[in-house]
């Protein structure tokens, strides 16, 4: 078993209305060093293989399938060993 | 002769028993549900992906519904020609599935717009404009997620392939970006696709069709797509 975490990032050239509009808030709060906030997606799920290329393979043609859409988003992604 | 319509319902559609009165009451045409469990298109002459929420919008507008058993019917449908109208998540659904180009952001100002907007017909050359006589529509809108996006070189061949059909301008006609509700590159509020059978548009003209709203702009779009397919 792995489980795997991806993680949906907007692409450089999107623009990010809700980055933006959190940014705001920071500065509200007085947080002046922040810039350039991105928001993006966290996803976490197992698959049940003990092959790491299987896990792998899945984990990228699932994102590729479904978890992003490649007009606007890029992904990374990691596995790690699970009971 | 009558027109059969296909109301397309997935789970969190809202806007599929508006489209369903305007095409079985006020167009006097024949109109029944399509349940998005099942593959059959029960023989219709036209598909409408309705608004809404499908899937809640989890993960992207469209996302999930576009892999939903109906789809690869209307997907096969709409490959060998046949009409598909998606109005708003329908138009969602219909880039997520590839049947039109691009995709649809959150709109500029991170707020859900619910108006009246005006919408320049950009290309009479599709079933639905083609005997639109006004060259201005007055239409609502009402969404989150509207602000259309497509690289350098897909809204290119948008333009030189004249499948711009809507783009928001004011009540003149006038396309400028002050009349852009929602951040659409170009003002773009709907397309199709090169062959010209499957329309994306924001807007909803399911809505302003009856009488009794004051406003029937809407109706327009279906009656030169009944003039179309019946003559």
């Amino acid at each position: 078993m792995y489980k795997a975490t991806v993680i949906v990032k907007k692409r450089v050239k999107i623009l990010d209305p809700q980055g933006k509009a959190v940014e705001q808030g920071a500065k509200l709060l007085g947080f002046n060093d922040i810039s350039k906030t991105r928001i993006g997606k966290y996803i976490e799920f197992f698959v049940n293989t003990t092959d790491f290329e299987t896990a792998k393979n899945e984990v990228i043609a699932y994102s590729e399938k479904l978890l992003v859409n490649p007009n606007m988003e890029d992904f990374e992604y990691s596995l790690e060993k699970a009971e | 002769m009558k027109l059969k319509f296909g109301v397309v319902v997935f789970p969190g559609s809202n806007c599929d028993h508006d489209a369903y009165y305007v095409t079985k009451k006020l167009l006097d045409q024949e109109s029944e549900f399509l349940w998005h469990k099942e593959k059959d298109l029960k023989n219709s002459d036209v598909i409408i992906l309705p608004g809404g929420f499908s899937y809640g919008d989890y993960l992207r507008t469209g996302a999930i519904a576009r892999f939903s058993p109906i789809m690869e019917s209307v997907i096969k449908f709409a490959n060998s020609g046949g009409i598909v109208l998606g109005i708003c998540n329908g138009f969602q659904i219909l880039l997520e599935a590839g049947l039109l180009p691009g995709v649809l952001l959150k709109n500029e100002s991170t707020k859900f717009i619910c108006k009246d907007v005006f919408l320049k017909i950009q290309s009479k050359n599709t079933s639905f404009t083609a005997f639109v006589e006004k060259d201005v529509l007055q239409i609502s809108i009402a969404h989150g997620d509207g602000n259309y996006f497509a690289d350098e070189k897909t809204l290119a061949e948008l333009k030189n392939n004249d499948q711009i059909v809507f783009q928001y301008c004011n009540r003149k006609g006038d396309v400028d970006s002050e009349s852009n509700p929602n951040g659409s590159l170009m003002n773009i509020a709907g397309i199709t696709n090169k062959e010209r059978n499957i329309l994306g548009m924001m807007p909803h003209p399911e809505r302003c069709s009856d009488k009794i709203l004051g406003n029937t702009d809407g109706i327009e779009l279906f009656n030169s797509l009944i003039k179309y397919l019946t003559n």
